[in-house]
């Protein structure tokens, strides 16, 4: 009559599991967490661990959390009271074999402490992508959840986010050799310096590396898609919201259309309620949806990322070109000198023209300064060149690095939302068909 | 007793999902608290019928993978309810062997004269009736017909409840006269109109109603019977009567009378969250179309990933579709359900009256009798055919209301099943749908990926 089907838990269809042997135990027997009916199957933070744990020396160490957020007051720079959230960051060295699970080293930070290492981050390694923090506001809300930095909810997400963003660095093979990152997991005054802001001035490259205007401009159409997508996103929850609320008011007819009927009152009573639980479902509907989103708002920031190197490019190529620009007008200068041709305007030139030729003497005195400073500009030039390749060298290395990284992770980011739908799906019409049930069975 | 979301929770995100879980709780309850006492129904009469599908069960049990009686979800749950509809269907069948007659309405046409347009409708009998002198007919009918044949029958029987009418045109939403969706509901409606009045016991028999089938020319017909003034007289002595107020409603129809209006008012409600919930969803699916054209632009971008993004792009093109197709069902089969019924609601309540009256005439003519010491004679014989018109006029609603009841009951629950199970097809849709993208991925992938069960 009804045919068997394998048992789907939810958890595990949502977050395949992913094998990493320094996070697994600790996070299928994580104690602060606790939820009685989890035993077994994976949960977001060891597939974000696994799915993150590259093996690098740092993270062979160490184990890295965020795992709780409280609220704050005290007095800012300007000496006003204000409220804001800590995270607690949770360092624990990774598990040997048959050890027990150390105490962990815990320090509290603010956002505005991860904002600080990660401008420090773009400045010290300009030709990586750096991993992007999570949202400073919130952003592409839909009416549900508050604009509110404050609100739960928000600070929630936020909290996964930093996390992940600390396992990105950690797990990047360069980033993760940092000093100051290690500083900034461990020590509990982080050392404020000074940070250079990169240059937003305008400034046109003659030759710019393909590669890179090419890598800009989709930065730029991505970065342009996923807002779409995330405005779509929020219009779309707001319009399910809707209509999951509207059934709540069947809900209620349902039951007071019970109280008055004789016979159907049962079955009318019963899917009153399950019209009720049917509707109150939607908030975890969209929670779940709400992960998918979080994984899309990193590749949005991921995309102010990239452009920063491309523009770091642009900046370097630029003084490149500019050293050429000048070595070449001194070597035109020089020649003028030596022939006497006056073919590029000079007011040195115009002023002998005017005044009279120079003296022997002054030609040569002048002449060896132009050598002299020709002699510069080359030296110059050299270094520049080797920047330039050094630079592009490295970038090129880690943008195919973030490729395959964004290929893999927004490929899995499209299955889990699959995943996620189907399981919508078997959750919504096992309400429905109990509705139907009790419409059957009480007549 | 109210429903506890089930938490696919994650360790990391549990704090929040307690906020989350309370958050919900309270919402939940808060509403409960605001429902009037007494409109719900006390525990113990639904004890043991509810505890089978109690939700908290449900969710210690089966956690989403299964029924509430234990048994597993099953991968098809229209199979399900269709095994459920068989047994429904067994009972349904006996009427339909002991039904003598049928009648359809179809093929509207319009019908242009030089002082107006309107639509004709067929009308087509089936019977086996030996008071027909055949056993086939066709006519055509226009509205005016229909209402002309309803307001016989409820003179002929002004305690019989006499299906409604759809209603004469409104303005509604702008829809033209002429529209073919209009007309299309129109014919339903009508159609349904005389199939209900061919299952009445006592108005399918009715020689209006025969008349109405199977004369070619309706005309002729629609001038006898008591004319526009003798109506008004009738109107008048309401007026008078109900003026005079009665003395008393016996119980039932005390108890009747309440009823009605609940049940009015109930079905006014279902009737406006029904069309509230097709606005959202229609909504819903206009926001959701644009998921589709954004994924396809962002695979135009990519390379590795262009595959699995014109996969969600088509994937959540196809799942419009489907929601616009569940959305059309609950327009055409659940709306007009209870729209209908919010029109019998009305319906019951001018029976109600009627019957009101007639009772407030006897009483009238009684006083009369017992204060008015001349014409002792012929005020009692009066006094006797009113008691026998009101006895009659009694028993008349008390019987056909009990077979109202049981119709309304089947109709409508029919109609909440027919829209439910239509919603469980869209779900299993929207699932193929997916799946067959995760099989794609995963036939790309070459098994990289986790097994989905």
């Amino acid at each position: 009559m009804i045919t068997e089907t394998k048992s789907t838990d939810p958890k595990q269809t949502i977050f395949p599991a992913v094998n990493c042997a320094c996070a697994e135990n600790r996070h299928q027997s994580t104690a602060s967490s606790a939820d009685s009916s989890s035993g077994g199957g994976s949960t977001l933070a060891a597939y974000n661990h696994g799915r993150l744990c590259k093996g690098t020396a740092l993270l062979r160490k160490l184990e890295i959390n965020v795992a709780e957020a409280e609220k704050r007051t005290g007095k800012n720079t300007v000496n006003m009271q204000e409220t804001y959230t800590v995270y607690l960051i949770e360092i624990r060295p990774a598990e040997t074999e048959g050890g027990t699970p150390a105490a962990p080293d815990t320090l509290w930070r603010r956002y505005s402490e991860f904002e600080l290492l990660r401008t420090y981050l773009l400045v010290t390694y300009p030709y990586i992508i750096i991993p992007p923090l999570p949202e400073k506001r919130a952003e592409f809300v839909w009416h549900k959840l508050s604009a509110d930095n404050l609100d739960p909810d928000f600070v929630e997400r936020r909290r996964v986010g930093l996390e992940n963003f600390l396992l990105r660095v950690a797990s990047h093979p360069v980033l993760s050799n940092d000093k100051i990152f290690f500083l900034f997991l461990t020590e509990h005054f982080f050392v404020y310096f000074a940070v250079l802001k990169s240059l937003s001035a305008m400034f046109r490259v003659k030759n710019p590396d393909k590669r890179f205007t090419a890598l800009k401009q989709y930065s730029d159409e991505l970065n342009s898609v996923i807002s779409q997508l995330l405005r779509i996103r929020a219009r779309v929850a707001d319009r399910l919201y809707g209509v999951y609320k509207v059934h709540g008011n069947y809900g209620r007819v349902f039951s007071e259309w019970s109280a008055i009927e004789k016979e159907m009152g049962d079955g009318l009573q019963s899917a009153g309620h399950h019209m009720d639980t049917y509707a109150a479902s939607i908030d975890d509907i969209l929670e779940e949806e709400e992960h998918f989103a979080d994984q899309l708002k990193e590749y949005l920031f991921y995309t102010d990322a990239v452009r920063s190197v491309c523009r770091k490019h642009e900046l370097i190529q630029y003084e490149l070109e500019m050293a050429a620009q000048d070595l070449a007008q001194k070597k035109q200068q020089k020649e003028e000198l030596a022939t006497g041709t006056v073919r590029i305007f000079s007011l040195k030139g115009m002023t002998s023209k005017l005044f009279g030729q120079e003296s022997p003497e002054q030609k040569e005195s002048r002449l060896a300064a132009l050598e002299q400073s020709i002699q510069e500009g080359e030296e110059t030039v050299k270094e520049k060149n080797t920047e330039c390749q050094e630079f592009v060298r490295a970038a090129w290395d880690d943008i195919e690095h973030f490729k395959e990284q964004k290929d893999k992770d927004l490929r899995e980011a499209l299955i889990s939302y699959a995943i996620m739908q189907i399981s919508m799906c078997k959750k919504v019409w096992t309400f429905i068909l109990v509705c139907i049930l009790c419409m059957y069975i009480n007549s | 007793m109210m429903a506890q979301t089930d938490p696919t929770s994650d360790s990391n995100t549990n704090l929040f999902y307690h906020l989350r879980k309370n958050h919900v709780k309270e919402k939940v309850n808060l509403r409960l608290k605001d429902s009037t006492p007494g409109t719900r129904r006390p525990a113990e009469n639904t004890a043991h019928r509810s505890s089978f599908l109690r939700f908290t069960d449900f969710t210690q049990k089966a956690q989403n993978t299964s029924l509430p009686d234990g048994s597993p979800l099953p991968n098809s749950p229209s199979s399900m309810v269709n095994q459920y509809r068989l047994e429904d269907d067994d009972e349904g069948k006996e009427d339909a062997n002991t039904k003598d007659i049928f009648v359809t309405v179809d093929h509207p046409e319009s019908q242009v004269t030089a002082i107006e347009t309107f639509i004709l409708y067929r009308v087509v009998t089936r019977t086996t009736r030996s008071d027909f002198d055949s056993s086939e007919y066709e006519v055509r009918r226009r509205y005016q017909d229909f209402v002309w044949l309803r307001s016989k029958l409820e003179e002929k029987h002004p305690t019989l409840i006499v299906h409604p009418l759809p209603e004469k045109f409104v303005m509604k939403g702008m829809v033209e006269r002429f529209n073919d969706d209009f007309i299309e509901t129109r014919r339903r409606a009508l159609h349904r109109f005389l199939n209900k009045i061919s299952e009445h016991p006592i108005l399918s028999y009715s020689q209006h109603f025969q008349v109405f089938l199977t004369a070619q020319d309706l005309a002729p017909h629609r001038k006898q019977g008591p004319g526009f003034l003798s109506r008004m007289g009738e109107t008048v002595r309401a007026v008078a009567n109900s003026v005079r107020g009665l003395r008393s409603r016996p119980e039932e129809f005390a108890v009747m009378q309440e009823y009605v209006d609940d049940f009015s008012n109930k079905m006014c409600c279902m009737d406006k969250v029904s069309q509230r919930i097709i606005k959202e969803q229609r909504e819903y699916v206009d926001d959701l179309k644009q998921y589709s054209p954004t994924y396809a632009r962002w695979g135009e971008l990519e390379e590795e990933l262009t595959e699995p993004l014109k996969g969600v792009a088509s994937c959540v093109v196809q799942c419009s579709k489907e929601a616009e197709e569940h959305i059309q069902h609950l327009s055409e089969v659940l709306v007009p359900a209870l729209h209908e019924y919010v029109l019998c609601a009305e319906t019951l309540k001018a029976v109600m009256r009627r019957r009101d009256n007639i009772q407030a005439e006897f009483e009238a003519k009684n006083e009369a009798l017992l204060t008015r010491k001349a014409e002792q004679e012929a005020l009692q014989e009066e006094v006797d055919v009113l008691a026998d018109r009101m006895e009659q006029a009694n028993n008349s609603l008390k019987g056909d209301w009990v077979r109202w009841q049981h119709s309304m009951k089947t109709d409508l629950r029919s109609a909440f099943i027919s829209a439910a199970e239509k919603n469980v097809e869209y779900y299993e849709k929207c699932l193929a749908v997916w799946e067959s993208f995760l099989v794609s991925q995963r036939a790309e992938a070459g098994g990289g990926q986790e097994d989905v069960a």
